[in-house]
């Protein structure tokens, strides 16, 4: 029963790509438009559906692992709840945009290696330029741009996420300890 | 709205709507910098108050006003950028800066209700401490010569009827009714039109190639993939008048007789690709774009992708392959993109602003736009001004301006790290982004062209000027773009790869104390070798920032290396903390403080650290009360 309730799991997971795919005509040119889509809808992509992808449309999987792993915006393992990303641009850096990133890394035990925390709450991420150059240094929270950052403003950010987190999913977290409690 | 109601509208001789009626127009920033900083808020403030004093918000265009009616209405990027949000109420002429919604009120009823300005809310000209009431007075845009920016801050980017009413697509209409092909691309060549993403490469001359080539299917692909870090002109043109962007596409796909063109937008960019997208859907729906442009019966399709972070896909054939679905590697040229590009069409690419040029040249002719500028690089340039100095934003001004008048003028000075202004505080400007160069004052007043920078070592790129003031090290600043480049060399050709990667590592030897004597020759010669080495124009350009700042800066690097000194104290590995046994009275705080146990010291006598445990992290420094840690 296992099996099945994993292989319907698995071709539900393929039939939002087999969407994906048919919006796109299965033509291989529209691969970076795809994947796009595919991380729209998973958040990453996953092994198995770039594997999906590259059959679905012919092509060698190397090649859909090639454009993957080239392009910054593919993401290959899944990242945090709350994406934190910090503008590391030419105007950013030179108004110390690096300290910034070093007290948060510091704050969620991340780095530069090891991108979200173990709770998978938060990935913290550094972008090239976000085009805000005027409110140097930057900061990105799930889309929204604070400007003018300091370290002690944006931990301050992290902190109240934090927070509301801990408030909105108390419930949630004690259904958890409550289900574990129940299968032991 | 029908095609034809779309025609007859574009029939009507362009007339200055809000000059003839008297409707009061307030015109809210909402470009990227004004909605971080809350203009959304500002915008529903004034929604309310307007209706709660009695008076009509208009939201749409209206052929007619009554007098208690007001307009309010969003715009792209103002420029002001710094300022933000910015509040512009026409016909009074009058620029609010830094507008909270508590402000709104105040705004209402004072300059809506009777006509009256709210000082407090003027910008404050820090030379003159005046007050400056609209853009004419105001330092940042007194100076300025807005001609592709004019509109971002004024129109709202979202309504197609608005551009139409101010002009909009009649360039486009007679490249289409009124010109052969061969008559546009001789217009686009006499303006002497370059290209403004970087090379400064004749767009006439592209176009000519390209519409030299047999009919057939050809594309023109606008780049939208503006990965300058510190430059962001193409996102706010794009978001602030993405109708003049299709209208720059639909005159060059006439010129050469295409009939299918892209947007290729920077994925970073959402709001770009959002507004392009619905800019390209109000198009087809008016009958600009489709299968009867202008009711000629030709067809053109305009398309909006979204690239995938990858900076080298601002390069022609990279962005090609991107498109393409591949991974974004150049190819060599030629074959020229204008020869065999897009799936081995005819294809031509040009920049977001060169674009946004291209119906102004159509309507008022290349004379008039050649009468600014210079005659090697005639018309105007957006800059995008950061960094270090009081007044962050957009920029634009026409070639041969001198670089002291925007780095200074327009800038509003330079300032420290905590954004306040800074007597005699500047020390470089690094412009091009990572393909360009660091000058020195002693550039200031060098008129800028394509080739006046070149020649310094420098180049136009796509336009980002960042300001640095006397406490950057130069040698970290080339490592920054040095970093930068390498991570983004597509891997193609060896001296790229791995040319920048050792330049990195060198850069890395002279800010960790672990250079001699050689390193510099070392770095120069390898940075000519990249140059000459690498396939396109990411690797050509890299070691620009290296071998400016090498020129420039010599005597920084020389410090570095021969006195293990960095005079701005910001390479870490070469500080040398040391406690002041004058100064030092014993009380233990920097002992406490200490994460490594480095210091060591009686009570009520002098401390001392040791450099062996010593990581440092400046902990000390910032515990003592009498200053006594030096060299941190």
């Amino acid at each position: 029963m296992a099996t099945a309730h994993v292989a319907v799991d698995r071709a539900g997971k393929f039939r939002k790509v087999c969407c994906i795919l048919e919006r796109y005509d299965y033509r291989p040119s529209g691969l970076i438009p795809i994947l796009q889509a595919v991380q729209h809808e998973y958040q990453y992509l996953p092994e198995e559906v770039l594997t999906f992808v590259a059959t679905s449309l012919d092509l060698p999987p190397a090649r859909v692992f090639g454009v993957a792993t080239f392009y910054a915006h593919f993401a290959l393992e899944q990242k945090g709840k709350h994406v934190i990303r910090i503008c590391d641009g030419t105007a950013c850096h030179v108004k110390q945009s690096l300290p910034i990133l070093s007290a948060i890394h510091e704050m969620l035990g991340t780095s530069e290696k090891q991108r979200t925390t173990v709770d998978a709450l938060f990935t913290v991420e550094t972008v090239a330029c976000l085009g805000a150059c005027g409110l140097a240094p930057v900061l990105v929270i799930d889309e929204q741009v604070y400007g003018s950052m300091t370290p002690e403003r944006a931990t301050a950010l992290v902190d109240d996420i934090k927070m509301q987190e801990n408030t909105g999913d108390s419930q949630a977290a004690g259904a958890t300890v409550n289900g574990e409690a129940h299968v032991n | 709205m029908s095609i034809n109601d779309g025609l007859i509208q574009l029939n009507e001789p362009s007339k200055p709507h809000d000059g003839q009626t008297a409707m009061r127009r307030v015109i809210l920033c909402a470009g990227t910098g004004c909605m971080a900083n809350g203009a959304m808020k500002v915008f529903e403030r004034f929604r309310k108050e307007i209706d709660r004093v009695g008076l009509n918000v208009v939201l749409e265009l209206r052929p007619e006003a009554g007098d208690r009616d007001v307009r309010l209405s969003k715009s792209g990027c103002q420029g002001f950028c710094q300022m933000g949000p910015l509040v512009t109420v026409i016909p009074d002429g009058i620029l609010y800066t830094k507008v909270r919604a508590e402000d709104v009120t105040e705004i209402v009823e004072h300059t809506l209700v009777t006509g009256d300005v709210v000082d407090r809310l003027l910008y404050k000209d820090p030379a003159t401490r005046r007050h400056c009431r609209g853009l004419e007075d105001n330092p940042f845009y007194a100076r300025q010569d807005r001609r592709v920016l004019r509109d971002c801050g004024f129109l709202d980017p979202e309504d197609i009827h608005e551009f139409i009413l101010h002009g909009g697509y009649s360039a486009a209409k007679k490249a289409y009714l009124e010109m052969s092909p061969e008559e546009i691309c001789k217009q686009i060549s006499e303006s002497g039109l370059r290209g403004r993403g970087g090379g400064g490469f004749p767009t006439g001359r592209k176009w000519e190639a390209a519409r030299m080539q047999k009919p057939g299917k050809k594309y023109v692909i606008c780049n939208g993939d503006e990965g300058d870090p510190g430059a962001f002109m193409n996102r706010s043109v794009m978001e602030g008048n993405p109708h003049s962007v299709i209208e720059g596409l639909m005159i060059a796909a006439r010129a050469i007789g295409a009939d299918q063109t892209l947007v290729y937008v920077r994925a970073e960019y959402p709001l770009a690709v959002e507004r392009m997208k619905r800019a390209v859907i109000d198009a087809e729906r008016e009958g600009i774009l489709g299968s009867n442009v202008f009711g000629t019966g030709l067809s053109l399709k305009c398309d909006v992708m979204e690239g995938a972070g990858a900076f080298v896909c601002g390069e022609e054939t990279a962005m090609i392959a991107s498109i393409e679905g591949r991974r974004g590697m150049p190819t060599p040229k030629p074959p020229f993109p204008a020869q065999s590009g897009l799936w081995g069409k005819p294809t031509i690419i040009n920049n977001v602003e060169t674009l946004a040029h291209v119906s102004r040249i159509i309507n008022e002719g290349p004379q008039a736009f050649r009468s600014i500028g210079t005659p090697e690089s005639p018309g105007t340039k957006t800059f995008a001004l950061t960094g270090h100095v009081a007044n962050t934003g957009l920029v634009e001004v026409p070639f041969g301006t001198k670089l002291r008048d925007i780095v200074l003028e327009i800038s509003g000075g330079v300032t420290d790290d905590a954004g306040k202004p800074m007597k005699n505080g500047f020390k470089a400007v690094q412009i091009g982004g990572p393909s360009g160069g660091c000058l020195t004052e002693d550039h200031l007043d060098l008129p800028l062209s394509y080739d006046s920078l070149r020649a310094v070592g420098a180049m136009v790129g796509s336009g980002g000027l960042v300001v640095l003031n006397q406490r950057t090290c130069m040698v970290s600043i080339a490592r920054f773009f040095m970093e930068f480049t390498q991570r983004e060399s597509c891997g193609k050709c060896v001296l790229c790869r791995e040319g920048t990667k050792q330049l990195l590592a060198l850069l890395d030897d002279v800010i960790e104390g672990r250079a001699d004597a050689g390193t510099l020759d070392l770095l120069e010669k390898l940075g000519r070798a990249v140059q000459v080495g690498s396939l396109c124009g990411l690797g050509k350009t890299a070691p620009n920032p290296v071998l400016s700042t090498l020129r420039y800066f010599r005597k920084e690097y020389e410090e570095h290396i021969f006195e293990k000194r960095c005079r701005t104290g910001r390479c870490k590995a070469l500080l040398k903390p040391e406690i002041n046994e004058e100064r030092c009275k014993g009380c233990g705080l920097c002992i406490k403080s200490c994460p490594t146990g480095a210091i060591t010291g009686d009570k009520k006598k002098p401390h001392h650290i040791d450099p062996d445990l010593c990581i440092k992290c400046g902990a000390c420094a910032t515990a003592c009360k009498l200053q006594a840690v030096e060299g941190v």
